[in-house]
């Protein structure tokens, strides 16, 4: 038996970016995307960095790509977004060594702010984008895409979605090919994006474009499975996969390149069958082309843009079975929420106590806008909250935003958030900006970053201290407070937010959730003494329960010994034990 | 074969992606095609989390719809409850006997369901344990989900040896011994 594993899509690409001979890849971490560098950064062949976003992240594959080897860069959807300024220009340029940027989308919006189709950044920005359907797949069509890469010299986007990337699928495993590097060689009209240069560059691109419409139709990722003529599909990526599982007996045209479509083949497979409907998550990018040819086809009418699809949607939609399900059970919602423990949850039991609003930003941080601790107004998307705050005192005038705070946490503020604090800085700005600094990048599952001290691939460095940094550009008042010291916290919340200045607070304590943390004492609730008022359960802790008789059971397993409730408690009656 | 289908739930932290991955080291082990499909990220955090594994001559869709499934695992009491229309009419529960309430009944917008095992062992074959307790008695509360993992192993396809040695395989070297005896409760009781 050839050797196989079983890998999460995330896994399978970052090995085929190493049996494809990659040597450097850069990324920031973002959900569904992040698995790739951790798994990346186990094969020592390849440098592996944390960029302190996706722009930058991109950049370093293109300087790489530039100086001839593979290089990637990987991100979630809207990081592509961050990412599309350089994006859209090396499109012009081309490559050296191959470059392959991986988007993961997020329908169905698990851990995302919004459900983006990539696929329409790949057509906006004339680079090919390749989907696969599974891990096996993953892995052969980042190979493939490097080949294509430097075979028609150009960027090519690797879309994955959450369910390829989080599903785990048999992959067979091969050796890396080492890929000599490509001779480097100063060529301005190709690099050197001036619109003298950049007008040529367009006309080269059209021609690629055309190209690969033509030649796609003999990839063998573009795949045609002839069986049933009298309904067919057009689908790519995990859609297929409900095909086979709803329809075996359909015909399908399986496409593997997604951007640009080949026309002949679409062709060539909808004369063939007698109903043809195109099977696409999110937007109608195959559909909307397919249709301006002329073919008849059936998509969008029925099929939604909302999402994820299933086996099940088709069963309904287009075989009209009933399928007799249950309805679920009317339960309790469980949203996520801070971890027992969490430093975030102290800083926000202040700012709810003194009623201020919190421009918020993008980590598990954006939590503390539901019930109970309901601190958080607005959030756009990484980096956003101090600009949004500066924007709303620029509009309004400064003793508007004096009973509003702008929370960040610390890899956020490297991403993007040191941007707009310059700008505050530069633009006359007051208000009070909160640094919520557990350490890490906490949501995406604990990555360095900037300020932690240490490489992707564990090395020490220089760690780039926020502290320093605030004052640096210029900030008089910028304050370091322990996140668990809520006395203190709500003395200098007051005082800053009062002032006709900038202000930073550090909060500072570690992620709960990181190794190495220990946890000596627990909480624990006296029956005796418990008032029943109800004030420790405001800060939303899971491990605070509410028993029958009115009295509080904080559950031992659960507990990670933080004494926020116990500050709170008017009474006493939480008392602090040995674990 | 026909492909089977093993759902997971429970509440973000407690282990169901290592639980996951034990399902699918057995389902190579034993020579099938498997597919699982996890969550990560945001739900992680407390939420209501749902894995699925399927195994089978060749598996093509990575998750399980309503209706579908075999064995339903459930870690906390009112995660069964949730999805228990995802069950086939001869579908089976095991499900951990423990009550963690989500944020929605702390803050009293919602109560927690009454008599849920009751509920669940009305509309089907139900085994339900008090894992907590019994990882307690054996010294470790973090090896619940693995006892709960035992009781379920009797209802799927895969031998006790081949359990044990997958089990060697995948969690933590030195947590080998204290998961080995969490998984006999299980598969005992």
């Amino acid at each position: 038996m050839a050797n196989k594993a079983i890998m999460l899509g995330n896994e399978a690409i970052a090995r085929g970016a190493y049996e494809a001979g990659v040597k450097v890849s850069a990324a920031y971490p973002g959900t569904p995307s992040t698995e790739i560098s951790e798994n990346i950064v186990k094969y020592k062949e390849i440098y592996a960095e944390w960029s302190p976003n996706e722009k930058v992240a991109m950049e370093v594959a293109i300087g790489a790509s530039i100086s001839g080897v593979r290089a990637m860069a990987s991100m979630k959807h809207v990081g592509v977004n961050v990412a599309a300024d350089p994006l859209y220009t090396i499109a012009y340029s081309g490559v050296n060594g191959g470059l392959v940027l991986v988007a993961a989308d997020d329908p169905g919006m698990y851990s995302s702010q919004n459900e983006q189709d990539t696929r329409l950044i790949g057509r906006a920005a004339q680079v090919p984008v390749l989907e696969p359907s599974d891990s096996q797949e993953a892995k052969d069509f980042m190979k493939f895409a490097f080949e294509l890469s430097e075979k028609y010299d150009t960027p090519i986007i690797l879309r994955t979605t959450t369910r390829l990337s989080h599903s785990q699928g048999l992959v067979e495993l091969c050796d890396r090919k080492e890929v000599e590097d490509k001779p480097y060689e100063r060529n301005i009209q190709k690099y050197v994006m001036m619109p003298a240069m950049a007008q040529k560059r367009h006309i080269v691109v059209e021609k690629r474009n055309n190209a690969l419409i033509e030649d796609s139709c003999s990839f063998p990722i573009n795949k045609v499975e002839y069986n049933d003529l009298s309904v067919g599909f057009i689908t790519s990526g995990i859609p297929y996969q409900y095909v086979k599982e709803a329809m075996p007996n359909a015909s399908v045209l399986k496409l593997g390149m997604v951007n640009p479509l080949p026309k002949k083949l679409i062709e060539e497979f909808a004369s063939k069958v007698d109903k043809l409907y195109i099977f696409e998550e999110l937007e109608p990018v195959i559909e909307e082309q397919v249709k301006s040819w002329g073919i008849k086809a059936i998509g969008k009418e029925i099929f939604t843009v909302q999402g994820e699809y299933s086996a099940n949607m088709l069963r309904k939609a287009v075989l009209n079975m009933d399928l007799n399900l249950d309805a679920a059970a009317e339960v309790p919602a469980r949203p996520p929420i801070l971890c027992p423990g969490c430093p975030h949850r102290s800083v926000y039991s202040v700012l709810n106590k003194l009623k201020i609003h919190a421009a918020g930003d993008i980590g598990c941080y954006t939590l503390g806008a539901l019930a109970p601790l309901s601190v958080v107004d607005t959030t756009v998307c990484m980096g956003s909250s101090i600009s949004t705050l500066h924007g709303m005192e620029k509009a309004k005038g400064k003793d508007y935003i004096k009973n509003w705070v702008a929370v960040i946490g610390d890899s956020t503020f490297m991403h993007t958030g040191v941007n707009s604090l310059m700008n505050m800085v530069y633009n006359k700005g007051t208000g009070t900006v909160i640094i919520l600094d557990n350490s890490i990048t906490g949501m995406t599952g604990h990555q360095d970053h900037a300020g932690t001290g240490k490489t992707l691939m564990g090395e020490p460095t220089n760690a780039i201290s926020n502290y320093a940094f605030c004052k640096t550009i210029g900030i008089e008042h910028v304050y370091e407070v322990n996140a668990f010291d809520i006395k203190e916290l709500e003395a200098v919340i007051k005082r800053e937010t009062a002032r006709d200045e900038i202000s930073v607070i550090i909060t500072k304590a570690p992620c709960v959730l990181l190794k190495g943390n220990v946890f000596p004492k627990k909480c624990k609730a006296d029956p005796e003494k418990c008032k029943k008022c109800g004030m420790c359960l405001k800060v939303g802790c899971p491990a605070l329960t509410k028993q029958a008789d009115g009295t509080i059971l904080i559950d031992e397993t659960m507990c990670n010994g933080c004494g926020l409730c116990r500050q709170i408690c008017k009474f006493d009656a939480i008392e602090e034990v040995d674990a | 074969m026909e492909t089977k289908n093993i759902m997971i739930v429970g509440v973000g932290g407690q282990g169901t992606l290592l639980t996951s991955r034990i399902l699918g080291g057995l389902a190579i082990h034993a020579g099938y095609d498997v597919k699982l499909s996890e969550v990560h990220g945001m739900a992680q955090r407390g939420g209501s989390v749902v894995t699925f594994v399927r195994y089978g001559e060749t598996v093509a869709e990575p998750i399980i719809e309503a209706g579908q499934v075999d064995v339903l695992i459930a870690f906390e009491r009112l995660e069964a409850l949730r999805y228990l229309h995802f069950l086939k009419k001869d579908g089976v529960i095991i499900v951990n006997d423990q009550r963690i309430d989500p944020i929605t009944v702390v803050t009293g917008a919602a109560s927690y369901p009454e008599n849920i095992i009751d509920t669940l062992k009305a509309a089907h074959t139900t085994y339900s344990i008090d894992a907590m307790t019994e990882a307690k008695k054996l010294g470790n509360s973090k090896v619940f989900n693995i006892i709960v993992l035992g009781m379920a192993a009797q209802h799927m396809n895969f031998s006790k040896e081949d359990w044990i040695e997958v089990i060697k395989k995948t969690v933590p070297p030195k947590t080998v011994e204290i998961n080995l005896r969490a998984f006999e409760t299980g598969w005992s009781n």
